[in-house]
């Protein structure tokens, strides 16, 4: 008993009365500061249900989607639509698009244009945010202030579709990366990031007659794999999500990415032409095609899922707060 | 509770400016010496200024438009200027002033609904003890925040939709089906709840960020003082988060007349206008879809002009009440 009270000591006694349970009773978690009181029976459980429901808010949905697009129609039947436990399971739906042609197409431009843009604008990036990281650099001023403008004022959707339009570039894939190239905050994070590198490193390769583009290459960038990460991690997330540039610059469906496909084969209920799929000739009502519809969320959803679990680990890395605070 | 202001000070001390150093040597020397020293910083942000240049301030410059009576066929040099014609019409036109509304509601109940929860969610989760559990629940929740708005709108179409999961399960049980996607009435409750699941979540990541910089000694110093589980949260972790809330509540002032465009043109067939009619998607249809360029790119611009307005004014409000706010100067 007695080894136990220096831990709870300093507790005050909360007006529960918890603080009389034994400590036999129940054992405090390691990492409990000794003021706080152990919660009682009727909290933790609260806690542990709130937490509970939140995760499976966020998994169910994702759990019932892929189940559906790997379940066979029968199954799909049985459940009247989204399959929440897995009976007969195929890759049929999977099978028939890869056979159809058009998502496939669609995923090639998805990917075109997540992989250009995100090396472009990586790029461009990380060659502005260095070039503004020293102070007192002649000209950086107005350049940054030209940059923290646009997160102040936008152009507005009207005269940018007509500058897109008057260089031609309606129907091109440059107009989902040209447009959007530039973020100011993902600069604003890596010119952060890049600002707290130690200046003595960066000053005393400048004084052996390292140039600037080798202390960049050589000395910033091997330092700065976190931000890049999570900085392309936002790009690429941006790129392949983006659907609406698509909607306003390319009105020929072949050039259309996923997210358009998507939007048009499941929220608007159109079978996407030269699939082998054409609703009407299945039976099964609502529920047909509801596995391929589902197949193509999947395929929307991977190469996020894929590339999340190496980038995340750096959300809390003091990158994110930097940001906020620039 | 001494503990309150005495945070209060610490945390305004801390969020002070740094001053900026200006006293580099480098810039007493003339521009030409600097000019040979600096060039190749300048070299590298040539990319950026030639496509901000293109995409940005072109558009901008673009916006003259808004004067004039533009049509495509003759381009900006052949249509004609008609100075405020274009802003009165905007004016005078009731769906303008019916998107506005539908704006500023779907602005308010936002900041009453889903403002909070990314807060509360980050207080319950950082007394999880567990570091392993915490880290695992943050990597779930964080990741709606990823998926495209097509997706999220998908997914709940599929849920609540009319042959969706929760539909299904009604009529299993002989209920009445709910129309949930396509009903006007339910409409905002629609669109925040998805935005609540979509990121929530990851709304948290400030709020941990900021939680975990807060001095453990406080809450021991308020738990020595009498304080419970409650007043503790009250007094200490809220005031700690109070800077990072002003700035996010500026944020969201600035951009209250920007209300998730994506998911609402996505949802504005299935309820129609008179719910899903807001600014931008104003602007897009009168402009790209009814190709009234001109009426479009004024619409756009009193938008435009009002954010920055809003912005400003939040942080001048902002650093009324002694609060750091977006940019400090």
């Amino acid at each position: 008993m007695t080894t136990t009270v220096p831990r709870t000591s300093a507790r005050a006694s909360g007006p529960g009365g918890a603080a009389a349970r034994g400590p036999g009773r129940r054992r405090r978690h390691p990492d409990r500061p000794p003021y706080e009181a152990e919660p009682g029976p009727v909290a933790k459980t609260a806690k542990t249900t709130a937490l509970t429901l939140i995760v499976l808010a966020v998994l169910v949905p994702l759990w019932t989607v892929v189940v559906t697009s790997l379940s066979t129609q029968a199954a799909i039947n049985d459940a009247g639509g989204l399959v929440l436990v897995p009976g007969e399971l195929t890759f049929k739906a999977y099978t028939d698009i890869i056979a159809g042609g058009v998502v496939t197409r669609a995923v090639g431009v998805s990917v075109f244009v997540t992989a250009v843009g995100t090396a472009l604008s990586l790029a461009v990036a990380i060659l502005t945010a260095y070039g503004l990281s020293r102070p007192g650099s002649l000209g950086h001023r107005p350049i940054l202030f030209m940059l923290l403008i646009t997160m102040f004022f936008g152009a507005g959707m009207i005269p940018t579709y007509l500058v897109v339009a008057g260089l031609g570039l309606i129907d091109s894939l440059w107009a989902l990366i040209l447009p959007t190239a530039v973020s100011a905050f993902n600069i604003l994070i890596m010119r952060n990031f890049f600002m707290n590198i130690d200046r003595g490193i960066l000053d005393s390769a400048r004084i052996d007659g390292a140039s600037e583009w080798r202390i960049l290459g050589q000395i910033v960038l091997p330092l700065s794999k976190a931000v890049i990460a999570v900085v392309g991690l936002f790009y690429g997330v941006a790129y392949w999500n983006a659907f609406f540039n698509a909607v306003l610059y390319i009105n020929d469906s072949a050039k259309w990415p996923l997210q358009l496909v998507l939007r048009s084969y499941v929220l608007q209920g159109q079978a996407v032409p030269g699939t082998t799929f054409d609703p009407s000739s299945l039976d099964g009502g609502q529920t047909a095609g509801l596995a391929i519809q589902m197949a193509v969320v999947v395929l929307a959803m991977v190469p996020v899922l894929i590339v999340y679990p190496f980038v995340q680990r750096h959300f809390s890395s003091g990158v994110m707060i930097g940001a906020i605070k620039g | 509770m001494t503990a309150a202001p005495q945070a209060a000070r610490r945390r305004e001390r801390a969020a002070a400016p740094a001053p900026e150093v200006r006293t580099a040597p480098r810039r007493k020397r003339p521009s030409l010496s600097r000019l040979r020293e600096d060039y190749p910083l300048l070299l590298m942000c040539a990319p950026v200024i030639i496509l901000l240049a293109v995409f940005m301030y072109a558009p901008m410059l673009g916006n003259v438009i808004a004067w004039m009576d533009y049509s495509p066929y003759v381009g900006i040099l052949g249509s004609d200027f008609v100075g405020w014609w274009n802003f009165q019409r905007v004016v005078a036109d009731p769906r303008f002033w019916h998107a506005v509304s539908n704006t500023l509601i779907i602005t308010g109940f936002q900041l009453v609904f889903f403002f909070p929860v990314p807060i509360a969610m980050a207080i319950l989760l950082n007394s999880v003890l567990t570091r392993r559990v915490r880290t695992a629940i943050q990597s779930i929740v964080y990741l709606p925040h990823f998926f495209s708005w097509v997706i999220v709108v998908s997914i709940f179409q599929q849920i609540l939709g009319g042959a969706g999961l929760v539909n299904q399960f009604l009529r299993s049980r002989g209920l009445e089906a709910v129309e949930v996607m396509t009903n006007p009435d339910t409409f905002l409750l629609l669109i925040t709840s998805q935005q609540v699941w979509k990121d929530a979540g990851w709304g948290m990541i400030v709020f941990l960020a900021a939680l975990s910089t807060v001095d453990r000694s406080q809450y021991e110093a308020a738990a020595v003082d009498g304080a419970g589980a409650w007043r503790r949260i009250w007094h200490v972790t809220l005031p700690a988060l109070r800077p990072v809330i002003i700035l996010l509540l500026i944020l969201r002032l600035g951009d209250a007349l920007t209300v998730g465009f994506e998911q609402l043109i996505l949802q504005r067939d299935a309820v129609g206008a008179g719910a899903a009619e807001v600014l931008d998607t104003f602007v897009y249809y009168s402009g790209i879809v009814y190709g009234d360029w001109s009426y479009a790119a004024a619409a756009g611009l009193i938008k435009g002009t009002v954010s920055l307005i809003l912005v400003l004014g939040a942080n001048k409000i902002a650093h009324v009440f002694g609060e750091a706010g977006v940019y400090q100067r």
